[in-house]
């Protein structure tokens, strides 16, 4: 092997930092960078139980929880310029929302109000995608585009362990290769896709190994490790931006909950496989760290816990919002201009409500 | 503004096309397989790399669901992207694409989020081609909400209906008859032709009604010629756009004749022309002298090269089919 191609291939175990103690290795970010993961990934996490229980309270259908993501959340968004754009799966509500979406209108999708309750433009967020890693070759055309145009734009493409089997994602790492298309693939190995563990979707020696087959360097990390995600991502993105061509990061974590609230881990997983997660917590983990700094104090907890129940609030509020959708929506955006054939279809959901009794 | 008049093929036009959008806009930008320095298989990008450069027209990797997905990102990031799928069946890999995301983007977003890109895709048989290379695909597209589905039928057509895609504001599928690639005509430029959605009247006629759409069209015109000799006078309605459907220039026509046939060269289960069929029976019942008639392809596979004079619609089996449009009563 090359020193050139050996220079694609991952780290021989995940980058860490901090360890699940809080002990520090390493050129750790700053206290101020940190402190503000903190402070995002408190939010994140109330956020994510939130949702969850409004799943429970029957106002989101689903909510695919990223609780125990936190870390690969907040720092997928955290490393990126207001200019560069992040292409979220179903399971990335929370990095949206720290790139800036509101979370209300992030779950637009999982409330049933409409598709894609945001305007992708507004903060640079694709909309959420289901049907996996067909997000990831749009990446690479909004990152080609930007380049074409001499633009600084770097894209972060989301996806998970199980999207890396789909055809696109090989698609597009191929062309984003062949391209140098400045994106940085994000996958978050969660260890299971629903119900099928990692060992189905790969015989690979880990999936950051996938990049050399593209000419793409890969590199592994904790995903539970704030500093060692915000150090590794935020190096793939310096390097996109830099001219260097697509990365390929891969971020070891765990989906501590079911897939969905509709879904029975039970079935499929034991507890005890759970636990030692417990233990590897990114937010206790980065607590010990910055408590060991001196730098959290009890002042900054309760500021941080505050804010996360003004976001939780706020959540709340926006989804305990009862909208009556707009039938003529369904017509309005098919096309630009609605053809005859659905003027008159809207005409007939019209005539359908004209017609309809009044309640007494 | 200059009039000029140029002979041009169907594959001239297109090519010409491309060249003089490419040229108005510098956001309009053409790849797919083989379509910088070779000119596409069928030549319709010839010396667009050449003229624009390797960033406006450009080779990608040998996969159609990567050129339509990366296609989709470039249209959300400003660009106009055209795509060339080098056959008909070679799109297939792209459906998920086209299907989940070209067609629903803008729906998905209330709009928010346009994509003014355009497929083409070289389609349907006629020309001796292998399996894989012959397939009539317009129904899926056509089935799925959020296409705009052309096809056009003469060069100028062909050179007019692309220009109009490409700055249409919607995703457009751009049929392109495969047989009529070397069909030409004296194309009158800057080219005046109606836009994408509007049918036009390519023979007047008024014993029965004809309607066709690209392949078909030459088909449907031969058909009414020989009907003419035989004293029977057949109008012949091109559709140019599947979708958006021109129901209001469909439906005059055959109130004005009382008779229709449908002539499409695809399957004809649950195919276009059964649309149409029901279409124009829903909307024109009371004017009708006859049930509608469809000729299709059969309802197979696309034959192998030595068979396929079987499978596509011509002169005879239209004429059959207007014999048998109930002239007796």
């Amino acid at each position: 092997m090359t020193p050139d191609s050996r220079r694609l291939l991952p780290s021989d175990a995940p980058v860490t930092m901090i360890d699940p103690q809080g002990e520090a290795r390493g050129d750790v970010p700053d206290d101020a960078t940190l402190l503000h993961s903190l402070g995002l990934l408190t939010t994140a996490r109330r956020l994510n139980d939130q949702a969850y229980a409004l799943v429970r309270q029957g106002r989101l259908a689903v909510y695919p929880s990223s609780h125990g993501q936190e870390a690969c959340q907040v720092a997928a968004a955290q490393v990126l310029d207001a200019g560069d754009w992040l292409f979220p799966t179903y399971r990335d509500t929370i990095a949206a929302s720290v790139k800036g979406v509101d979370p209300v209108e992030a779950l637009s999708l999982l409330k049933g109000d409409w598709h894609c309750g945001y305007d992708p433009y507004e903060h640079h967020v694709a909309p959420h995608t289901t049907p996996l890693a067909t997000q990831l070759p749009h990446a690479v055309g909004v990152a080609h585009a930007a380049r074409l145009r001499g633009e600084p734009t770097v894209v972060m493409a989301m996806c998970g362990d199980g999207g890396t089997s789909e055809g696109d994602f090989h698609e597009a790492l191929n062309f984003a290769a062949v391209f140098q298309a400045p994106v940085v693939f994000f996958i978050q190995n969660n260890e299971y896709a629903i119900s099928v563990p990692l060992a189905r979707q790969t015989h690979a020696p880990s999936l950051a190994h996938k990049g050399i087959g593209y000419g793409i360097p890969g590199e592994r990390v904790d995903g539970n490790d704030m500093a060692a995600l915000l150090t590794v991502l935020g190096d793939a993105v310096a390097r996109a931006r830099a001219g260097e061509g697509p990365q390929l990061v891969e971020a070891h974590t765990y989906r501590m909950q079911a897939h969905t609230n509709a879904d029975d881990a039970t079935r499929y997983r034991d507890d005890a496989e759970v636990r030692p997660w417990v233990e590897r917590d990114p937010i206790t983990r980065l607590r010990a760290y910055l408590t060991g700094r001196g730098v959290l104090t009890p002042a900054v907890e309760t500021e941080f816990t505050a804010e996360a129940e003004r976001a939780a609030t706020h959540l709340r509020d926006g989804l305990n919002q009862d909208i009556t959708p707009d039938p003529d929506d369904l017509f309005a955006y098919v096309f630009a201009t609605p053809t005859p054939q659905l003027r008159e279809q809207a005409a007939l959901v019209a005539d359908e409500l004209s017609r309809e009794v009044a309640p007494s | 503004m200059t009039v000029t008049h140029d002979k041009l093929s169907m594959a001239q036009a297109l090519n010409q096309a491309l060249r003089d959008a490419m040229a108005e806009d510098p956001a309009v930008v053409m790849f797919g397989e083989d379509v910088g320095p070779l000119g596409g298989v069928f030549r319709i990008t010839d010396g667009l790399t050449a003229e624009f450069g390797e960033n406006r027209c450009f080779d990608t990797p040998l996969a159609e669901s990567g050129i339509v997905g990366m296609a989709v990102g470039m249209a959300m990031n400003g660009m106009r992207p055209v795509v060339e799928m080098q056959f008909d069946a070679f799109a297939y890999p792209a459906f998920e694409q086209i299907v989940s995301h070209v067609a629903k983007m803008h729906n998905r977003t209330r709009g928010r989020v346009r994509l003014p890109m355009v497929i083409r895709v070289p389609y349907a048989g006629g020309i001796g081609g292998v399996e894989h290379h012959c397939d009539s695909s317009e129904a899926y597209y056509a089935h799925t909400p959020g296409l705009q589905v052309v096809a056009p039928a003469t060069p100028a057509d062909a050179y007019a209906l692309l220009r109009a895609a490409i700055e249409a504001p919607d995703p457009v599928v751009f049929l392109e008859p495969k047989k009529l690639y070397w069909s030409k005509e004296e194309i009158e430029f800057p080219v005046r032709a109606p836009g994408i959605g509007t049918a036009v009247i390519r023979r007047a006629g008024t014993d029965a009604t004809l309607i066709a759409y690209g392949p078909s069209v030459p088909v449907a015109l031969e058909a009414a010629e020989v009907a003419a000799q035989e004293g029977r006078e057949l109008q012949v309605v091109d559709l140019r756009s599947i979708v958006p459907f021109d129901d209001e220039t469909v439906c005059a026509a055959v109130r004005a004749t009382g008779r229709a046939v449908v002539v499409t060269e695809s399957a004809g289960f649950a195919g276009v022309a059964a649309e149409i069929a029901a279409r124009v029976t829903e909307r024109c019942f009371s004017s009708l002298a006859a049930p509608v008639r469809r000729v299709t392809g059969f309802d197979i596979p696309y034959p192998p090269p030595k068979l396929e004079h079987f499978q596509l619609p011509g002169v005879d089996r239209v004429l059959d089919a207007v014999d048998d449009l109930q002239w007796e009563q």
